[in-house]
C-alpha cells in the first residue's frame, strides 16, 4: 500500500515536470533550428534561417538596447534595494516584519495594473509633471512617457521585490559581530563595507541581480505601456514573432538568447557560492 | 541617521505606493482623465460591471487561479514530500529542473509551451491555461511546503507509528496538521500568481478564452480607462486581504513552532 502511493506520487510529479518543464524547452531548441513558413507557424526542414535572421544587425541592434535597459534596471534595483535590504535588516524584529510586509503588498498586486499606474504618474498632465511645474523646475509639461527613462522607471518598479528579498535574506544572516570586531580594529566605515559586508553578500547580489536581469527582458507589456509602440525589449521581439509575424523559429531563436544569458549567469552564481565556500575553509 | 533612514523608507514607500494611491483616487474621481479632483462618484465601478466582456473575464480569471492554486498546491505538497523523503532516481535532475522553472523569465515557459500545446494538439483555452498556470505556480508551492517539511522533527511520525496510528491517521492526524500552514500559503502564493500573470496568459489561451490581465492590457493599450481604475481598487484590496491572511497564516506557523 504504502509503495504504491509512494509510486504513484513520484510518476505524478516527474511526469508532470518532463511533460511541462522539460519537454517544451526542448520542443523550442528544436523549433529554433527549424524553417519558417507563414501559414503553418513553421516548417520541419531544418534550417539555420532563424539565426541568420537573428544576426541581422538591426535585430541585434534591438537586442543590444535591451540588454541596456535591463542592465541599468538591476543596477538601480541594486542600489536602492541594497541599502533598504541592509537597513531592514538592522531593525528590530518588529518593524522589521511592517516593512516587509510593506514591500510585499505591492509585490501581490497585479503588476499589470500598476504598470498602468506608472502610467498615469508619468503623463503630461500626470502627478509628476504637476508637481515639477508648481516647484518651478520646469516651465510647461515635459515628455516623460513613451521614452527609455519610463520604460526604466517601470521595470525598477515591478522588479524592485526580486532585488530586495535575496538580498535581505542574506543580509539578514551576516554576523554582525564581524562589524564590530572590524570596527573595533580601526577600520572606516567604507573599509568595513568594502572588505566585510560586500564580499559575504556576493550570493545575495548575485541571486538579486539573475532574478531582476533577464526576467525584465521578458516583460514586454511595461515597454508597450511606458516606451510606445517601438520594439524595446526581447519579450516585445518574442510576442512579435510568435504573436504577428507567426514566424516561430525566429522567435524561438530569440528565446535561446535569453535562456543562454540566464544560463550564462546561474553558472557564474555557482562558481561565486563555490569560491565563498572555498574561502571559508582556508585558515 | 536614523532621520536618514527614515526618509530612505519613506522615498521608496511612496515610489512603490504613489502610483497605486493615485490609482485608487481616480477610481472615485468624476474626472474622466484624473486630472483634476471633481467629486465622488461611484459611476466608474457601475460602468465596470456594466461592461459584460469584463466581467466574463474576471470570471474567467478567478475559475483558472482557484483551480490553478488548488492543483499546484497539492501537486507542490506532493512533489515536496516525495523530495525530502523518497529517494528515487533522476531526484537531483527534476529538483534542478523545478529550479530552473522558477527562475526563468515568465516568456521562456509561455512559448515553450505554446509550442508544445500546439505540437501534441490541445486546442488553446481553458485546459492549455490551467496547465500553464499550475506549472508556473508549481515551484513556488514545492518550496512553500519543502521549507515546512525540513522544519518538522521526523521522529513525530515514528511516535505516532509506535502509539499505533495507521498510515492513514498518521496523515490525517500528523502530517496535514503540520503542513496546513504551509498549504494555505501556498495556495494564497498560487491564486495570486494566477491573477497576476500577464505574459504567460497571452501566449497560451486563445480567443474563446478571455482572462482579465489580458482583457485590461487590450483596454489601456489605447488610453485611460476609468473603469479600470475602479476594477483596479478592487483588485488591490483584494491582494491586502491576501497579503494579511498569509500573514496570519505565517504568525500561526511560528506559534506553533514555539508551542512544539
Amino acid at each position: 500500500m504504502k509503495s504504491r502511493t509512494r509510486q504513484l506520487v513520484i510518476g505524478l510529479v516527474s511526469s508532470w515536470l518532463i511533460l511541462f518543464g522539460v519537454l517544451p524547452i526542448l520542443l523550442l531548441v528544436g523549433t529554433s533550428f527549424l524553417a519558417q513558413d507563414p501559414i503553418e507557424f513553421m516548417r520541419y526542414d531544418i534550417s539555420l534561417d532563424a539565426y541568420r535572421q537573428l544576426a541581422d544587425p538591426a535585430y541585434l541592434e534591438v537586442i543590444l538596447r535591451s540588454v541596456k535597459l535591463a542592465a541599468f534596471t538591476t543596477f538601480f534595483c541594486l542600489v536602492i534595494g541594497y541599502p533598504f535590504a541592509w537597513l531592514t535588516a538592522r531593525l528590530s524584529k518588529k518593524s522589521r516584519t511592517v516593512v516587509l510586509i510593506l514591500l510585499m503588498i505591492p509585490f501581490w498586486t497585479n503588476s499589470l495594473v500598476r504598470t498602468y499606474a506608472i502610467r498615469m504618474v508619468l503623463g503630461t498632465q500626470g502627478l509628476l509633471n504637476t508637481l515639477l511645474m508648481k516647484i518651478g523646475l520646469i516651465d510647461g509639461p515635459i515628455r516623460l512617457l513613451y521614452t527609455d527613462t519610463a520604460v526604466i522607471l517601470g521595470l525598477v518598479y515591478l522588479m524592485l521585490p526580486f532585488m530586495i528579498l535575496p538580498l535581505y535574506a542574506n543580509l539578514e544572516k551576516l554576523d554582525y559581530r564581524l562589524v564590530e570586531a572590524a570596527r573595533d580594529l580601526g577600520a572606516s566605515y567604507i573599509q568595513i563595507f568594502r572588505k566585510i559586508i560586500w564580499p559575504l553578500s556576493l550570493p545575495g547580489v548575485f541571486a538579486g541581480c539573475i532574478l531582476v536581469f533577464v526576467p525584465a527582458m521578458g516583460l514586454f507589456y511595461v515597454a508597450t505601456l511606458l516606451g510606445g509602440a517601438r520594439q524595446l525589449l526581447v519579450g516585445n521581439l518574442i510576442q512579435q514573432q510568435f504573436l504577428n509575424a507567426r514566424n516561430w523559429p525566429l522567435g524561438s531563436a530569440t528565446s535561446i538568447v535569453l535562456i543562454l544569458m540566464m544560463t550564462l549567469m546561474l553558472t557564474s552564481y555557482g562558481l561565486v557560492l563555490r569560491r565563498l565556500a572555498t574561502r571559508k575553509v582556508r585558515p | 541617521m536614523k532621520n536618514l533612514r527614515l526618509f530612505f523608507f519613506l522615498g521608496i514607500f511612496s515610489y512603490l505606493y504613489l502610483p497605486i494611491a493615485i490609482l485608487i483616487v481616480n477610481a472615485f474621481n468624476s474626472n474622466r482623465y484624473g486630472l483634476k479632483w471633481d467629486g465622488f462618484t461611484l459611476k466608474w465601478f457601475k460602468t465596470m460591471a456594466a461592461n459584460d466582456g469584463l466581467m466574463e473575464a474576471a470570471q474567467h480569471s478567478l475559475a483558472i487561479a482557484v483551480c490553478a492554486a488548488t492543483f499546484a498546491t497539492l501537486i507542490g505538497a506532493l512533489a515536496a514530500i516525495a523530495f525530502n523523503r523518497y529517494r528515487f532516481p533522476g531526484r537531483r535532475i527534476l529538483q534542478g529542473t523545478l529550479m530552473t522553472l522558477m527562475m526563468a523569465p515568465d516568456i521562456i515557459l509561455a512559448i515553450s509551451l505554446l509550442v508544445l500545446f500546439v505540437a501534441i494538439g490541445i486546442s488553446l483555452g481553458f485546459w492549455s491555461l490551467l496547465i500553464a498556470h499550475i506549472t508556473f505556480c508549481l515551484p513556488f508551492t514545492m518550496v512553500t511546503v519543502s521549507a515546512r517539511i525540513q522544519g518538522f522533527d521526523p521522529f513525530l511520525l515514528d511516535a505516532a507509528r509506535d502509539l499505533g496510528a495507521s498510515e492513514r491517521q498518521l496523515l490525517y492526524r500528523v502530517v496535514l496538521p503540520i503542513l496546513r500552514p504551509a498549504l494555505f500559503s501556498s495556495w494564497l502564493l498560487s491564486f495570486t500568481l494566477s491573477l497576476d500573470d500577464v505574459i504567460v496568459s497571452s501566449f497560451v489561451t486563445g480567443p474563446a478564452y478571455d482572462v482579465l490581465p489580458l482583457k485590461i492590457f487590450s483596454m489601456v493599450k489605447v488610453g485611460v480607462k476609468p473603469e479600470v481604475n475602479a476594477l483596479a481598487t478592487i483588485m488591490v484590496v483584494l491582494s491586502l486581504v491576501l497579503v494579511l491572511l498569509s500573514h496570519l497564516f505565517i504568525k500561526e506557523k511560528e506559534n506553533n513552532e514555539c508551542a512544539g
